[in-house]
């Protein structure tokens, strides 16, 4: 019985065994054709990873651009903005995509001159659970910020009613949501907070994780969403794009400029433009609360970052051609997905960017 | 004929003997005793999952160093987490983890057991068998599905019936005071009992079946009623297997990440009541990590893990003295 049982074993381990050893040899024929037949392009992957804000533009971009360069395959994978930092840094992607610019500390963590080339850009929306509106509600930057402090505690408050007097608010308590996990969309809003408010500005800050003064937490764009929409009275910021598609509320706010403007594809993109000037030369910017009279003033931008001294061959060559395609012809499939595209002025610079890879690094 | 089959067959077996010898590993041949080769076998099986739990362990501690050596023990009893500042404290987190669970235990252990009975003891074979199927399809639903379900479900009800029921009947009591937003501590235990239901169920159903008939033929000879059989016999018989059953429960309800994250509210607080938002440590570690920029912040977040594995270990080891005197003390008993 035993040497039965022990023959069997082993016939099953010689099986696999051999099995192992026939199926080496497949996978390499299996990638010979491949190579011999595209031998003089080659075929490239190029890999990305970073934010998840960025990943449905993505995804169009890599397949239209795939009908247009067969050759290039991008694989991107949306783990974060954070994590597209931390794996640029350890080099196992070519390109990260990430929604906060690197910091300083990040930047000298990669050693090598790391570049920032914005690629598109989007609004974060304050959208709410209130029935019965006439139309959105109107949101001076005192009141978002003493909302999201916990000053301000019913609708009914006169830091929101003097700014809609033509409809009645009501004595509703306000509830805010929040995002509970690290995101590119709370640093974008706590950055247009510490803009606007210096008692936010001391007692928050900006990150894509808080300590949040007042408020419950909801993971992700459906968490938050969902809470608010269970939860009368409730406020919480979802991006824009998110909130079109799931056709939920959304209030205006008033710019620098004094106009109260509602967030739309354009308005991101004429705060861009309307902010050019004070965009520093590395092109980590942050254009909220932008001058821009027709701009709508917390928009964030997701930037690709890529290093400077990317070693040359195929894999440069198709990533510059992918950047670059994106930068043009692929701003014209933001608008149906409900990003912004960049700024005409803010392309150029970002194409010089994209031109002094190698460069430098020779 | 019979002859020629007969060698035939001392063939075969030598050829068996022979293959091992010759084509078996170097160490292996000549090797005859399977016994010993079975055994270790198993030793080196049963050595992997130790050596497993230290190399995770000592992961965590190299992972959380900067963490450990920044904040030392006040990182336990620190309420405070602020990513922005970089100061880091786990307390709320703690809190959250244990008190979560101990509702989430209060609720689903008298009913997993109550259940467990009614299955054995007083349920037609029909539906004993039905049901019984049933309770383990709870175990088989994906978190997300019960976090989203509890977000859009049990939330709203908790929000507008349990949480007014029990702010009017049991109001004086500071754990049931204050507004309900729906999402909180209290709908996290809700939201946890009926994850570890079928554990306890399913488990406690086969401990309590596996009782010998005649120790109930026994109980009942001698005058006992249903009621009486079942506690003073069936269930002190099944002690050990129904705790070992709550451990396994316990052990899911402090891990347990996605659901808890969907309904808890994920503030980091401790308040007194139960209707309030609060944080568990899997919920930050799996909110946070992603984004979690700097090293010192990505430590501390690593050190919520090494504590949430400190947590388990101790309340895991708690439950099992526990259960081990109840035991004993049952043996005694008898």
């Amino acid at each position: 019985m035993h040497r039965l049982t022990t023959l069997l074993l082993w016939s099953l381990a010689f099986a696999l065994g051999v099995g192992c050893k026939q199926s080496s040899p497949t996978a390499t024929s299996n990638e010979g054709p491949q190579a011999a037949q595209a031998a003089p392009a080659g075929p490239v992957t190029l890999n990305g990873a970073g934010s998840t804000f960025v990943y449905p533009m993505m995804s169009r971009w890599s397949s239209e651009y795939q009908k247009l360069a067969p050759e290039v395959q991008v694989n991107y994978q949306s783990i974060g903005s954070g994590g597209g930092i931390r794996q640029l840094i350890a080099h196992t992607v070519q390109f990260g995509a990430t929604d906060a610019p690197m910091t300083d500390d990040q930047l000298k963590e990669a050693k090598s001159p790391v570049l920032h080339v914005p690629l598109v850009m989007g609004a974060v929306v304050a959208t709410y659970n209130l029935p019965d509106l006439p139309h959105a509600i109107r949101f001076s930057p005192e009141a978002l910020a003493g909302i999201f402090l916990g000053e301000i505690t019913t609708w009914n408050d006169s830091k929101i009613a003097s700014a809609n007097s033509d409809m009645k608010l009501p004595a509703t308590p306000i509830v805010v949501v929040h995002r509970s996990d690290g995101s590119g969309t709370t640093f974008v809003w706590a950055d247009y907070l510490s803009k606007v408010s210096p008692a936010w500005k001391t007692k928050v800050g900006a990150a894509t994780s808080l300590n949040w003064p007042v408020g419950i937490g909801g993971k992700g764009n459906e968490g938050v969403s969902g809470t608010v929409r269970q939860t009368p009275g409730a406020i919480g910021y979802v991006e824009m794009t998110y909130a079109i598609q799931n056709k939920m509320p959304f209030g205006q706010v008033k710019n620098q400029a004094g106009n109260f403007v509602e967030p739309t594809i354009d308005s991101v993109t004429a705060a861009a433009a309307g902010a050019l000037s004070t965009i520093p030369d590395d092109l980590r910017y942050s254009i909220t609360n932008s001058p821009a009279p027709n701009g709508y003033p917390i928009c964030g931008t997701v930037w690709a970052v890529v290093y400077q001294d990317t070693p040359p061959g195929p894999a440069r060559k198709a990533l510059v051609g992918f950047l670059k395609w994106v930068l043009h012809e692929g701003q014209k499939f933001c608008g149906p997905l409900d990003y912004s595209p960049l700024p005409a002025d803010l392309v150029q610079r970002a194409d010089a960017k994209l031109e002094s890879i190698g460069v430098a690094a020779k | 004929m019979a002859a020629n089959l007969d060698a035939i067959r001392a063939q075969t077996q030598m050829l068996g003997q022979r293959t091992l010898r010759r084509w078996g590993p170097p160490a292996l041949q000549g090797w005859t005793n399977l016994d010993a080769l079975f055994r270790k076998a198993c030793t080196v099986f049963g050595l992997a999952i130790v050596g497993l739990l230290v190399f995770i362990v000592a992961e965590l501690v190299r992972g959380s160093a900067p963490s450990l050596l920044r904040f030392g023990s006040s990182f336990v009893v620190d309420k405070l987490w602020d990513p922005v500042t970089e100061r880091f404290g786990a307390a709320t987190f703690i809190y959250g983890t244990v008190v979560s669970s101990a509702i989430a235990l209060l609720i689903a252990v008298p009913l997993g057991v109550g259940v467990a009975i009614f299955l054995v003891e007083m349920a037609p074979r029909q539906v004993s068998v039905t049901v019984g199927f049933l309770v383990e399809l709870l175990a088989a639903i994906p978190s997300i599905v019960y976090g989203l379900w509890g977000l859009f479900v049990l939330a709203p009800i908790v929000r507008d019936h349990l949480a007014p029921a029990l702010r009017a009947t049991l109001g004086f009591i500071p754990l049931f005071s204050g507004p309900s937003f729906g999402v909180g501590m209290l709908t996290a235990g809700l939201i946890l009992s009926i994850m570890i239901l079928p554990f306890i169920a399913a488990v406690s159903r086969d401990v309590l079946a596996a009782v010998p008939q005649a120790q109930r033929e026994g109980s009942l000879a001698v005058g006992a009623t249903k009621w009486e059989t079942i506690w003073q016999v069936v269930i002190p018989y099944g002690r050990a297997g129904i705790g070992g059953a709550i451990i396994l429960a316990l052990g899911r309800a402090l891990g347990e990440t996605m659901a808890a994250t969907m309904v808890i509210g994920n503030t980091p607080q401790i308040a007194a009541s139960l209707f309030q938002p609060g944080y568990t440590m899997a919920s930050v570690i799996a909110n946070e990590y992603s984004e979690a920029s700097g090293p010192l912040y990505l430590s501390a977040l690593t050190e919520v893990g090494l504590l949430l594995f400190v947590v388990t270990f101790a309340v895991n080891g708690c439950a099992r003295v526990l259960i081990w005197r109840m035991a004993r003390g049952a043996g005694r008993h008898e």
